[in-house]
């Protein structure tokens, strides 16, 4: 099969989904962007590689999300030409992209108007920790991160508001700034970074068999969609197809984790309006639910289940059965409560036009996944490049465009239903088969990558492996990525008090950006 | 209104029996309540720090809120503050970047304070170890009382790690 665009000849890489790899030069590099950007395709993600001495050893790649599938580019960069073609013009979401792979792996663009570190906070004792040979010490730190310059708001009567990393409540560390007049919010801006604990280093200490328990770490929320990413990628890159039985067990545990997170959203946006009945509800659910997991797949969220080559564990006829008599009674519960939000005057009041992301400014910004199809952006893989075995189940696509807090929760009540009913089908006509199939040869120098639409959005791993079957780099790529930036616009002109709702929300990742 | 008292009602009470402590004690509620009480002369109040996790563990400790568990119910809450806290619940690998930020949480937490690190990341740093970027264990950065492995823990081990250090504090007289 031949991509559409010839000029620089991508390859089809053997995964599931089309996904396309391919060499650029810094023309086709920049022509790309703005074509994409034209079309209306979105930046999935972007990223450094330093090889060491190998041609090339020094490049930076992108991932886009097309009509024909993702498109992953490489640019190779050396020392004559350093720097590649910001892609912040054409795509908002490149910015802190392109400020993490100047931290992690020292590859710069050439003119960007934002140049402060992201990720690092001058904490760690090396320049960058991805760049070849690497980790040598530089100057012995304090134990104070370098301040941040955020940028001022001034004003008669502005004040600033700053909250965290260590947050009130049971929640990731991170750090906001609010410039408020009042209890009017004029502008928030984030600082993340807190929990980079080094993943994509330390992938490359880790044998590529074993490292999806690393990948399903990168965000323990959506550790299914993580491990089948990177399944996905190894057995891409190994030219490896995995059983039909596999297929459809992997997209069963997916729909799960989609189930279980909507789940706890709900009542804690219930409770973060002040419905303390919704929380006691809903997490209750959510507590039968990972019974039931647990029950079935020996972990409450599904941690490591999902392995190379297959699943690490068989379910018997009787326990789908179970699974999918489930999915009766949660649906029957959850359509009470949702009448019961539906009709609460007060709860709806707080819900509807807090935190409004218009169409247009989310379009604008790559609002993506979940929230992106609140404020009208189609976009979900599973409808878009539907692989087995979503190709036999038709999924809907639940599509909002107010993007307010109501329609993120609209959205996730009709994804708790199409998802109810997806299980339900898969419960049933699962293929016969084994699931369990270890992959014991691995490709040389190969590339793989894994597309996988997690509960969040599009969870994305690429994968390189080198001449002896090792991890040379393996980037993994949350949706919060793009959805950060889009939260700072979100809660403008909104109260502070309403800052909470608003966030949980969009309930973005923290150790799955900051990684 | 109705419609909500309706599936109160209709739901009923689901909480379960509370655990045992770490010591394979029978700890009735009133027992815990008692200890709790002996101990601190007051609730239990904890201050949750996530210090780097993949957020696994918030989960867990999360679902300690729902009412199969009613923590609440046994004089166990979650506060916004350390200032308001009698013991630390901490989750790791500690990063870099988070390493200040609990000692600070750490020093503002009035004694007696207790500190049980959940998770394996907690208790050894897990998967990440130790790293330019991940300082590892809790215990590499503040002292620990209590270290619950499980990757992540179910709610019911993170519950039995805090009643095991607040048994282990009481018996020590703290």
């Amino acid at each position: 099969m031949r991509h559409p665009d010839q000029r620089f000849e991508p390859t089809r890489l053997p995964a599931p989904l089309p996904i396309w790899r391919g060499i650029v030069d810094r023309e086709q590099w920049i022509g790309l962007a703005g074509e994409a950007a034209g079309r209306g395709d979105r930046l999935v993600s972007l990223w450094g590689v330093d090889r060491g001495g190998e041609a090339p050893g020094r490049a930076v790649n992108a991932a886009y999300a097309t009509a024909a599938g993702l498109l992953w580019v490489e640019l190779g960069l050396d020392d004559s030409a350093p720097g590649y073609p910001d892609l912040a013009p054409s795509f908002a979401c490149a910015d802190r992209m392109q400020r993490a792979a100047a931290d992690l792996s020292g590859v710069h663009p050439d003119s960007a108007a934002d140049r402060r570190p992201w990720l690092d906070h001058g904490l760690w004792g090396t320049d960058h920790p991805l760049r070849h040979g690497g980790l040598e010490p530089t100057v012995s730190t304090g134990t104070l991160p370098h301040d941040y310059p955020f940028v001022r708001v001034e004003g008669d009567g502005v004040h600033e508001i700053a909250v965290g990393p260590v947050h009130a409540g049971i929640i990731e560390p991170g750090h906001f700034r609010f410039s408020v007049v009042g209890e009017k919010v004029l502008r928030l801006e984030e600082h993340l970074g807190y929990t980079h604990k080094g993943i994509e280093r330390r992938f490359v200490d880790l044998p590529a068999l074993t490292a999806h328990r690393l990948a399903g770490r990168v965000s323990g929320d959506s550790t299914v969609a993580y491990c089948w990413a990177y399944c996905m990628a190894l057995e891409s890159a190994c030219g490896v197809e995995v059983s039909e039985r596999s297929q459809w067990m992997r997209a069963l545990m997916l729909e799960r984790e989609r189930v279980a997170n909507h789940l706890g959203d709900l009542g804690a946006l219930g409770n973060d309006a002040a419905l303390a009945f919704g929380l006691a509800q809903f997490s209750r659910l959510r507590e039968d639910w990972q019974r039931m997991t647990n029950e079935t797949f020996g972990h409450r969220l599904m941690m490591d289940v999902i392995e190379p080559g297959g699943l690490a564990r068989e379910v018997d006829p009787a326990a789908l059965d179970r699974l999918r008599r489930q999915c009766d009674t949660i649906e029957r519960e959850v359509r009470t409560l949702r009448a019961i939000y539906d009709d609460h005057a007060g709860l709806q009041d707080r819900f509807m036009t807090t935190g409004r992301v218009e169409p247009e400014l989310a379009a604008r910004l790559g609002l993506t996944g979940l929230a992106g199809r609140a404020s009208a952006q189609r976009a979900d893989l599973r409808c878009d490049q539907p692989w087995e075995p979503y190709r036999q189940l038709a999924v809907q696509c639940s599509l909002r465009s107010q993007g307010d807090v109501a329609a993120r929760v609209a959205v996730r009540f009709d994804e708790v239903f199409e998802s109810l009913r997806l299980l339900r089908e898969l419960c049933g006509g699962m293929p016969v088969g084994r699931c369990r199939q270890q992959l014991v040869r691995l490709a040389q120098g190969a590339h793989g990558a894994g597309w996988v639409e997690g509960w969040r959005g599009q969870i994305f791993v690429a994968l390189e492996l080198g001449a002896g079957g090792q991890i040379v780099r393996c980037h993994c790529h949350d949706p919060s990525w793009q959805n950060w930036p889009v939260l700072e616009h979100a809660i403008i002109g909104n109260i502070v008090p309403d800052f909470p709702l608003i966030n949980k929300s969009f309930n973005l990742s923290y150790s799955g950006h900051d990684l | 209104m109705w419609t909500i008292l309706r599936q109160i009602a209709r739901v009923g009470v689901v909480t379960e029996p509370a655990p045992s402590g770490d010591e394979a004690l029978r700890v009735e509620t009133a027992r815990i309540h008692a200890d709790i009480l002996g101990v601190l002369g007051q609730a239990l109040a904890i201050r949750q720090v996530d210090a780097g996790s993949c957020n696994g563990c918030e989960l867990e400790i999360n679902a300690l809120n729902n009412p199969y568990y009613n923590i609440e119910g046994l004089g166990i809450h979650f506060v916004a503050s350390p200032r308001h806290a009698d013991l630390l619940l901490v989750t790791g690998p500690v990063s870099r970047h988070m390493a200040e930020a609990l000692r600070r949480t750490y020093d503002a937490t009035p004694e007696p304070k207790l500190v049980v690190a959940v998770g394996d990341c907690g208790c050894t740093g897990g998967i990440f170890g130790e790293s330019y970027a991940s300082c590892g264990r809790v215990s590499n950065v503040i002292p620990v009382d209590v270290a619950i492995p499980g990757c992540p823990p179910a709610p019911i081990e993170i519950l039995r790690g805090i009643l095991a250090a607040v048994n282990a504090a009481k018996k020590s007289g703290r």
